[in-house]
């Protein structure tokens, strides 16, 4: 018997939903296969992770804290997917964000937060966007594959940092360490209360807002969707491909710019190496986020906070349960991995041959 | 009628719906062995959707089909290749790259077995002579014409032993000359023994080719006859429910200002080969001129160099006096330049876009549509609403994505969009392409009007009695070169037919 695909005339609204909901459900079941094999109970482990995520104050303020970086990086990506550009770079274009961000305050300059933030928000927007631009500019020009050029920008944005904190920006009292000294107290980020959720996340949920209007309402918003859906016809339609290519990775990388930003100023209060989650890095993640949320702005913060929950939980079973840290990471392909396969039966549905097929002759 | 009166297909009460519409609502169809059957309708009558019910691609939501008397299931297209059907669909699904045969076996060796090209290639050869179906075997796709991929087409259903074939609109994109072939190929299969459903929305090849027609209205069969017993009028009587009286068109005496100036353009086409050669013309305001020859000729890039999607690599175009030789496509919209492409489904929509947003496709800047840096969408909605019932489109609704509507109906769209616009400069291909009697009449209708408002218009059509009763030129385009321009008073198709195939309009004369 064999087995082939077949594409669907008739498209299906309920997959359209059912797709990401079984994907995540799926996952989880596998990663339960695995979990038991290991000799863990996976209720308990589930259990707890659920309970630490969510079920606590302490938790989901960490868990907003995780989202926050989630949620601009996913909308930066959401709109480079949107038009059919694949940036894989957010994770470069939040190192070098971050590391725009600190140079505002490597300068010395120390003033009041009204006037420090905007200025590190600016550079970390600024040197994330020209990340960006490297490889849409390589794209409109050379037409150069941007999944590699933007994959491989990571390495070097990551690399940039490293150099920087390991030699000029390198604090002498850090005992060795490779990080920046502690900013200035107006270098750092409003935190809420006494938990470690900051301004940030408000910023993110404002950018949220912008990103609804911007490409579901706007003018440009369905220059980028109709780019995305049908190039040629957006050329028929008058539309600049190439400045909206260069457009759409300013804001893309921008935004991931913002979130190594908010990282430094809010969270780490300096430069160091870590800044985003070695086992999971935001700027991966946001790629399955943006595709999970199917591409829509309220999605992108939704899947980001429960995306959240899935670190804060991870970390949680990995102290209590001694399970190791990379049960977030597998989960998290899983998820991508259903996703994926599931928006292939979505458009395609699986036949099987019962006869053998007609010879040649 | 050759043959017995054996029943190759019957489909009794067939329904199969769509959100918000019944394409097929209870339809009996009797295709007898040995007939060739004409499906008749208007745009969105439910023709395809029958046809893809037949050849599986859609599963019925009632109903049963039995080919040759023994009732059958139909899952997907393979189960309909088993029974000896075969369908043509509009657009081809060949590989460029790939010669003739290998498309034809394409996907016909499996595993351990496969084919073998030069064996296939005789039968290939055999069966082309024995149905007069003229392609070589050896020749790569990319080197054919549409015409000639049809053929293939027909040859890949022959090959795999179809009995039935289904053919949607073959005429659709063929030359008079090409078509006349096609009906010769569709005869010696009759007379073989095959049964054939034929759709065409024209008339006169309706009568010249079919044993019965069945015309659906609205989804539903009403009315199976034979060719013999009947006449256009009332053919289309019974697919509208009233008359359609066929107008004359008369040209406006005086013309304007020249809209379109082109002047000793040289253009290349997509694989940097020459397309245009020294191609000089103008339309005047009020004026129609149309451009004929046989596809390929250059007629492509042409109507991209005078829309500003194509930039010539000599010569000057002048739109209105302004020289807009190196403007981008955008600064032609807003010059006043309205483009009707070919490829409606490729270029002219965003098939996963409702009806409101392709309405806006090319208009979204101006004032109308706009609110700020936003899409007035209330205004896109109320102007799809519009159009949708002046061009009697026929859709659930303005919010129903492209992709569904009837090939009929997404010719509408794309022509309502473009024809009401405030444009100076109209260009338009094929205009009436695939377009039911009513429609076809109704637009031309509006293109008479527009030139007598004053508008200059391209036509670009590969059927010349079209081109003979709306233009007021005729250029005809052979090898990228212009072989002549005529009126169209004095044109006669005799000697347009001749510059069609290269002879200059002096030699023709
Ligand atoms: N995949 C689909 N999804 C939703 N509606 C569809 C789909 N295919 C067809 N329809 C609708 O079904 C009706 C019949 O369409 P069909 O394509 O069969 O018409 P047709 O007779 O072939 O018309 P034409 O002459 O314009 O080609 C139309 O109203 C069309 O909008
Ligand atoms: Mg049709």
């Amino acid at each position: 018997m064999a087995m082939r695909l077949e594409l669907r005339l008739e498209r299906s609204r309920k997959l359209e939903v059912l797709v990401p909901v079984v994907s995540v459900l799926l996952s989880l079941v596998v990663c339960a296969v695995l979990l038991l094999s290991t000799g863990t109970n996976p209720l308990t482990a589930y259990g707890a992770m659920l309970k630490e995520a969510f079920g606590t104050s302490y938790g989901f303020g960490e868990v907003l804290v995780k989202a926050t970086p989630l949620i601009l990086c996913g909308l930066g990506v959401m709109l480079a997917f949107k038009m059919m550009f694949w940036n894989i770079g957010a994770e470069g274009q939040l190192h070098m964000g971050a590391w725009g961000a600190t140079a505002v305050v490597m300068t010395g300059w120390d003033a009041s937060a009204w006037l420090m933030i905007p200025a590190m928000m600016l550079g970390g927007f600024a040197a994330g966007a020209l990340w960006a631009l490297i490889p849409a500019y390589l794209k409109v020009k050379l037409n150069t594959n941007e999944i590699i050029t933007t994959l491989l920008l990571n390495y070097v944005a990551i690399l940039w940092v490293a150099h920087f904190i390991y030699g000029p920006w390198k604090d002498p009292t850090s005992f060795g360490f490779p990080m920046t000294k502690q900013f200035p107290d107006g270098a750092q980020l409003l935190r809420f209360g006494d938990s470690r959720v900051h301004l940030g996340l408000v910023f993110a949920l404002l950018i949220a807002v912008a990103l609804y209007f911007i490409q579901e309402k706007s003018r440009w918003g369905f220059e980028i969707a109709v780019t995305g859906s049908n190039p040629r016809a957006a050329e028929y339609a008058g539309m600049n491909a190439g400045r909206n290519i260069l457009l759409v990775m300013l804001l893309s990388g921008g935004l991931a710019g913002i979130a190594g930003m908010v990282e430094v100023s809010g969270i780490q209060l300096k430069l160091l190496k870590d800044i985003s989650p070695h086992a999971a890095p935001y700027g991966y993640t946001a790629i399955i986020i943006a595709w999970l949320a199917r591409r829509n702005p309220w999605g992108v913060v939704l899947v980001s906070i429960l995306m959240g929950g899935l670190y804060v939980g991870g970390e949680t079973v990995q102290i209590t349960m001694k399970l190791p840290v990379n049960i977030v990471l597998i989960i998290q392909a899983l998820i991508l991995f259903f996703v994926l396969g599931g928006d292939i039966l979505s458009r395609y549905r699986l036949v099987f041959d019962r006869k053998e097929a007609l010879s040649g002759g | 009628m050759v043959g017995g009166n054996k029943i190759a297909v019957a489909l009794s009460g067939i329904t199969k719906r769509f959100p918000g519409v019944i394409a097929n609502d209870q339809v009996d169809l009797e295709l007898l062995e040995g007939e060739i059957h004409t499906l008749l309708g208007e745009n969105g009558a439910g023709k395809s959707t029958l046809m893809n019910v037949l050849t599986g691609i859609y599963r019925p939501d009632a109903g049963t089909i039995s080919i040759w008397g023994k009732a059958v299931q139909l899952e997907n297209p393979k189960d309909a290749i088993e029974q000896g059907i075969g369908m043509v669909h509009q657009s081809f699904k060949l590989v460029p790259t790939h010669t003739v045969t290998e498309n034809i076996v394409l996907g016909l060796g499996r595993g351990l077995a496969p084919v073998k090209i030069e064996e296939a290639q005789t039968k290939v050869a055999e069966l082309s002579a024995q149905y007069g179906v003229k392609v070589d075997p050896a020749a790569y796709v990319w080197q054919l014409s549409i015409g000639e991929q049809q053929r293939v087409e027909i040859l890949k259903i022959l090959f795999r032993g179809a009995k039935i074939l289904l053919l949607d609109e073959p005429t659709a994109v063929l030359t008079p000359q090409e078509a006349d072939e096609l009906f010769v190929t569709l005869r010696s299969m009759r007379a073989k023994g095959h049964s054939i459903v034929f759709i065409s929305h024209k008339l006169d090849e309706v009568m010249a080719i079919s044993d019965r027609v069945t015309v659906l209205r609205g989804g539903k069969n009403v009315g199976t006859v034979l060719v013999k017993d009947t006449n256009p009028q009332s053919l289309s009587n019974l697919m509208v429910g009233r008359e359609i009286k066929f107008a004359t068109f008369p040209r406006k005496e005086a013309l304007g200002d020249p809209v379109l100036e082109v002047e000793g353009v040289h253009a290349l086409n997509s694989r940097g080969l020459p397309a245009l050669r020294d191609i000089t013309f103008s339309v005047a305001a009020g004026e129609i001129l149309g451009f004929a020859g046989v596809a390929g000729n250059g007629q492509q890039e042409l109507a991209e160099v005078i829309t500003g999607l194509l930039e010539p690599t000599a010569g000057s175009v002048r739109v209105n006096g302004v020289d807009m030789t190196r403007e981008s496509a955008r600064r032609f919209i807003d010059a006043g330049v309205s483009y009707v492409p070919a490829d409606r489904h490729g270029v002219a929509t965003v098939a996963d876009m409702s009806l409101s947003h392709n309405f806006v496709l090319r208009r979204y800047r101006e004032p109308k549509f706009a609110k700020g840096p936003f899409l007035n969408f209330a205004a896109a909605v109320g102007y799809a609403r519009r159009l949708i019932k002046e061009f009697n489109i026929s859709t659930p609704s303005h919010a129903t994505p492209i992709r569904s509507l009837s090939g009929g109906n997404l010719q509408k769209v794309i022509l309502a969009r473009e024809m009401t616009t405030r444009h100076r400069l109209l260009v338009v291909m094929s205009a009436t392409r695939g377009l039911d009697v009513g429609a076809t009449e109704f637009v031309r209708e509006t293109l008479n009007e527009h030139r007598h408002k004053g508008r200059a218009i391209v036509l670009i059509s590969e059927d010349l009695e079209e081109l003979l009763s709306l233009t007021n030129r005729i250029a005809v385009l052979f090898h990228g070169e212009i072989m002549g321009i005529l009126d169209a008073d004095k044109a006669e198709i005799a000697s347009l037919g001749l510059m069609m195939a290269g002879q200059a309009q002096a030699e023709v004369a």
